[in-house]
């Protein structure tokens, strides 16, 4: 069903056609449009699930974590100082290898408050063990719901599926709304095969002393490297279901490129429309999309990146003291892998919710065509001192 | 009435659902409590463990010294980890009868989870929490803790400078949420300490017990005192046993016509070993008063 609704409703939508189970939530700006539509539709009968009300963004995911650790199909959404306040829980929904699903408004952390998009609430996640999707329009919200229970219940690691503030959260586009009875063939229902059962009665996350802590945290590392096959796979069993594609990464014009630029989330759509321009001029530039960051597409980038010339990446996110996270994640790609590469310049753009245009994109392909190589790590875009 | 001419003889149930071989310090007042909630709640149980003593006590990964399954979750999670179990039961289906359980130190109860206890409380979530209450963080080494009581030494609160605060009344917290069913009981009156597991186990909604838990270890004294120091608590009225219904109907469940003095329970422990003639006064004074407190609100709520 085509329907035109906000990027909030799409992770509504795509958390009732997986048919999830158990959903704890806090409310926080501008994530509160996600739960309000749940909350309606469990109140509705339309959403067979138990949704808990909690006093704060820990016990959101405590909670799901405790209900996912039973065998149910469990959800919460949330964003910045919500994923924030999170963050130990995080680690324990990994760490006890539960295949949730969270959605995560990406916006700005505090102080100043701020509650546009940037991309510092989740990339702050990054060494917890989630797998982390970032996402272009409000259809590739839902479908990246549904494909985020497959994969996760698959490899036994939770996802993190973001959404630009306001961009895409308070937007509305015209999203196909998936029939629930295709999303049963292509999502079953949900079977853990370890979970807490008084019938078959153990400990989980009991004291794991220095002799075998570090095997669990190798089988996290080979189920994260599992995932990426199983991404690639799943994403192939949802075109063929479904008609849509996903990938680790999506390409646009990359063809006889010299020039690629690197995006992800929405700066990826005004990118695309700032290719066509720069092409017209015949400048050989392409688009290189990042949709999954963990695992990271290390194959995919060294595919697309190697033997071009130069390659612009844009971070809407910074690691203060280093440079845009993005930047240096594709930087060390590379390092062991053979071949001719590309000059990388790394540019910080849009923090903060501020609109990266196509004004921006043009200045950034412009000052990365005139040098030859890249002088810093960082370059900021539009910044004003 | 518990330990008047009234008490009554209820048998425990013999079957033990907790092994030997558990992590416990000699003299754990902690292990006593799982024992027995175990032989009232039964396999068909699942528990949710914070970090506190119960982390270590149950024993390293792949050991378990209770027989029914148990999550271990962080600090302050004990009352929202075992609402989200009961909630991932109750949305499978056909698994309401199992019934969840936090299990907590005072540590994670009146400090750090108290949060996550006044949601479950005021959402009024089917579990049932309970604190042993050790009175300081003993997993970590004796820190004080909100429930560690008036003139204790701890780690943290040096013999020159003892706890200044009285401990925290946390029953009346969660009175003030109008829970269902919250209680105090003690490990040296099992029979009590039992009912009271079995009230909560037929009670729907919020409940909270909060069990005094002596630790040998960091009360500085020999481990055969828990029970008579735990026992001395209560005949003292430092510790209370009583239950409120909805908040509103308080019962005292030991109300004898003589009590014993509180020097003779304090004098047993190193941790007050400092403590001077008017310090046993102060302590005295003070019991005497909160005891009439809570004599008030029985009347009130009769």
């Amino acid at each position: 069903m085509e329907k035109v609704i906000l990027g909030n409703h799409a992770v509504s939508y795509g958390a009732l056609v997986s048919r999830v189970q158990t959903i704890a939530a806090y409310p926080i700006t501008p994530q509160t449009l996600i739960v309000e539509r749940l909350s309606e539709m469990v109140a509705d009968g339309d959403l067979d699930a138990i949704f808990t009300k909690v006093e704060s963004e820990h016990s959101a995911l405590a909670s799901t974590i405790g209900s996912s650790s039973v065998g149910a199909r469990a959800f919460t959404a949330t964003s910045s100082q919500g994923l924030a306040l999170m963050h130990e829980m995080i680690h324990w929904a990994a760490g006890a290898r539960l295949p949730i699903v969270l959605a995560n408004v990406n916006r700005a952390m505090a102080p100043g408050w701020n509650i546009w998009t940037d991309q510092n609430d989740s990339l702050s996640c990054r060494d917890t063990g989630w797998m982390q999707v970032y996402c272009q329009n409000n259809q590739e919200v839902l479908d990246s719901i549904i494909m985020g229970y497959k994969v996760s219940e698959q490899v036994l690691l939770p996802t993190m599926v973001s959404l630009d503030a306001f961009v895409l959260s308070h937007t509305a586009e015209n999203v196909d709304i998936p029939d629930i009875k295709l999303v049963d063939k292509y999502l079953p229902p949900y079977k853990l095969k370890i979970k807490m059962d008084v019938d078959d009665p153990h400990s989980f996350g009991a004291l794991s002393s220095p002799e075998n802590y570090m095997e669990f945290r190798y089988k996290m590392q080979e189920a994260m490297y599992k995932a990426e096959d199983i991404i690639i796979k799943e994403g192939k069993e949802f075109e063929r279901i479904f008609g849509r594609k996903y990938g680790m990464v999506e390409e646009y014009r990359t063809e006889g490129a010299e020039i690629i630029l690197v995006v992800s989330a929405t700066i990826a759509s005004t990118a695309r429309a700032s290719i066509d321009s720069l092409r017209a001029k015949g400048i050989k530039i392409g688009l290189l999309r990042i949709r999954v960051f963990r695992p990271f597409p290390v194959k995919d980038v060294a595919r697309v990146l190697l033997n071009k010339k130069k390659a612009i990446v844009i971070d809407r996110n910074i690691s203060y003291g280093k440079s845009g996270i993005f930047f240096d994640e594709i930087k060390g790609a590379f390092y062991n892998i053979e071949g001719e590469k590309p000059k990388i310049f790394g540019y910080i753009a849009g923090l903060g919710g501020r609109d990266v245009t196509p004004e921006a994109i043009f200045d950034m392909v412009n000052d990365a065509m005139r040098k030859d190589k890249p002088e810093k790590d960082i370059i900021w875009s539009g910044v004003k001192l | 009435m518990v330990g008047g001419e009234t008490m009554s003889k209820l048998t425990i149930p013999q079957e033990e659902i907790m092994s030997s071989g558990h992590l416990g310090c000699q003299g754990c007042g902690g292990t006593l409590a799982m024992r027995y909630m175990l032989k009232v709640f039964g396999r068909k149980t699942m528990l949710a463990v914070p970090a506190c003593c119960w982390s270590v006590i149950d024993g390293p990964w792949p050991y378990s010294t209770v027989s029914v399954p148990l999550f271990h979750t962080a600090f302050e999670t004990a009352a929202i980890a075992a609402s989200g179990i009961k909630s991932g039961l109750d949305a499978l289906g056909g698994k309401e009868d199992i019934n969840v359980i936090a299990w907590a130190g005072d540590g994670g109860t009146f400090d750090i989870g108290i949060q996550a206890i006044s949601g479950a409380a005021e959402r009024n979530d089917n579990i049932l929490y309970v604190v042993y209450d050790n009175e300081a963080y003993m997993n970590t080494g004796i820190q004080r803790s909100s429930a560690t009581p008036w003139g204790s030494w701890t780690t943290t609160t040096p013999v020159n400078s003892p706890k200044n605060r009285p401990k925290k009344d946390l029953v009346e917290i969660l009175a003030a949420h109008r829970v269902p069913y919250a209680a105090t009981a003690s490990i040296a009156y099992p029979e009590d300490l039992v009912k009271k597991f079995e009230k909560a186990k037929n009670t729907e909604g919020f409940k909270l017990i909060h069990v005094f838990a002596p630790c040998p270890t960091g009360w500085k004294m020999p481990p055969d005192l828990t029970v008579k120091v735990a026992r001395l608590a209560v005949q003292t009225r430092i510790f209370p046993v009583y239950e409120v219904e909805n908040g509103v109907t308080y019962k005292l469940n030991f109300n004898p016509k003589k009590f014993v003095p509180v020097d003779e329970y304090l004098k047993l422990q190193g941790r007050f070993r400092h403590l001077k003639e008017d310090g046993y006064k102060f302590i005295q004074k003070n019991v005497e008063y909160e005891w009439e407190l809570l004599k008030k609100k029985v009347e009130t709520f009769k």
